[in-house]
């Protein structure tokens, strides 16, 4: 390891710090690579290879992991959409089954009991769906206690 | 019969960078700060929990070249897990920190389940989030 590989992880970080923050605006690519001093091609090879997902997968699954909190919250789905900076209902809606497993209303409607024991800071990092390239998201899954279909 | 935290421990690149982070961003105390050769012993406390020390240590302490390795990586891109401390007057604590220099992730905002709470990170890459007591 050399003291530049840390330097570009620590750009990364700043980066993904940025899709965490600023998930809500219209962030693109070049806006988030140049926040790391990288080219956009530069950038999404190095963010994947450091976070195993494309940052614009990053800004999809921060986006919905926030969504699946106003759900929780009691939003309704046209506002959650919104709200997290998605500005189209039906891509929002079949991006958030592909990536939870279940439709928006379906999520709402069920018990959240085990991630509202947690604080919401906490719950923030920990609900983020991961993508393993499979389109399910197995750590939320075990997050909410799936262990069937 | 008791059982108390006595030392948490947590992984910095830079234990001068960490301590000028810790002391003058957050208040918090220089406990120890104690060399022998290559060997530094460094911990941090706070007077509101007499007992408690945060103990910096550096991703090769003690570790393989390639676990050390693998660990400081993960610390530079930040997924290493957060600390939480709670202030008595948070504002107060997040200006102080943003003269100091730090790294802001979020501002004192109200959060809908309670205390008002913001987020920095640490020279290191830790995230550290202080919540209002």
């Amino acid at each position: 390891m050399t003291p530049e590989e840390l330097v570009t992880l620590t750009l990364l970080r700043k980066a993904r710090d940025m899709i965490d923050r600023d998930y809500a605006q219209p962030l693109d690519v070049p806006t988030i690579a140049a926040k790391a001093f990288m080219s956009p091609a530069h950038f999404s090879r190095k963010f994947r290879e450091a976070y195993g997902e494309s940052p614009y997968s990053y800004l999809m699954t921060r986006r919905i992991e926030r969504a699946s909190a106003l759900l929780r919250a009691g939003a309704s789905v046209t506002d959650a959409c919104m709200t997290v900076g998605a500005t189209s209902l039906g891509s929002f809606s079949s991006r958030f089954t592909e990536i939870m497993g279940e439709t928006p209303s379906s999520y709402k409607a069920r018990d959240h009991s085990a991630i509202e024991a947690m604080p919401p800071c906490f719950v923030r990092v920990t609900t983020r769906p991961a993508r393993d390239g499979s389109g399910k998201s197995s750590r939320n899954q075990e997050a909410l206690g799936h262990t069937g279909p | 019969m008791t059982i108390s935290l006595q030392y948490t421990h947590l992984t910095v690149h830079n234990p001068d960078e960490a301590i000028a982070f810790y002391r003058d961003a957050l208040g918090l105390e220089v406990q120890n700060d104690v060399r022998n050769g290559d060997f530094r012993w460094v911990t941090l406390g706070t007077a509101a929990q007499p007992g408690l020390g945060i103990v910096l240590s550096e991703p090769h302490a003690g570790r393989s070249k390639e676990d050390g390795d693998a660990l400081a990586k993960l610390l530079a891109k930040g997924v290493l897990p957060m600390l939480n401390f709670t202030a008595s007057d948070l504002d107060a604590t997040f200006e102080q920190a943003v003269s100091a220099g730090a790294e802001v992730l979020q501002e004192p905002i109200d959060q809908p389940w309670g205390p008002k709470d913001c987020a920095f990170r640490d020279p290191s890459g830790n995230m550290v989030r202080v919540a209002q007591a």
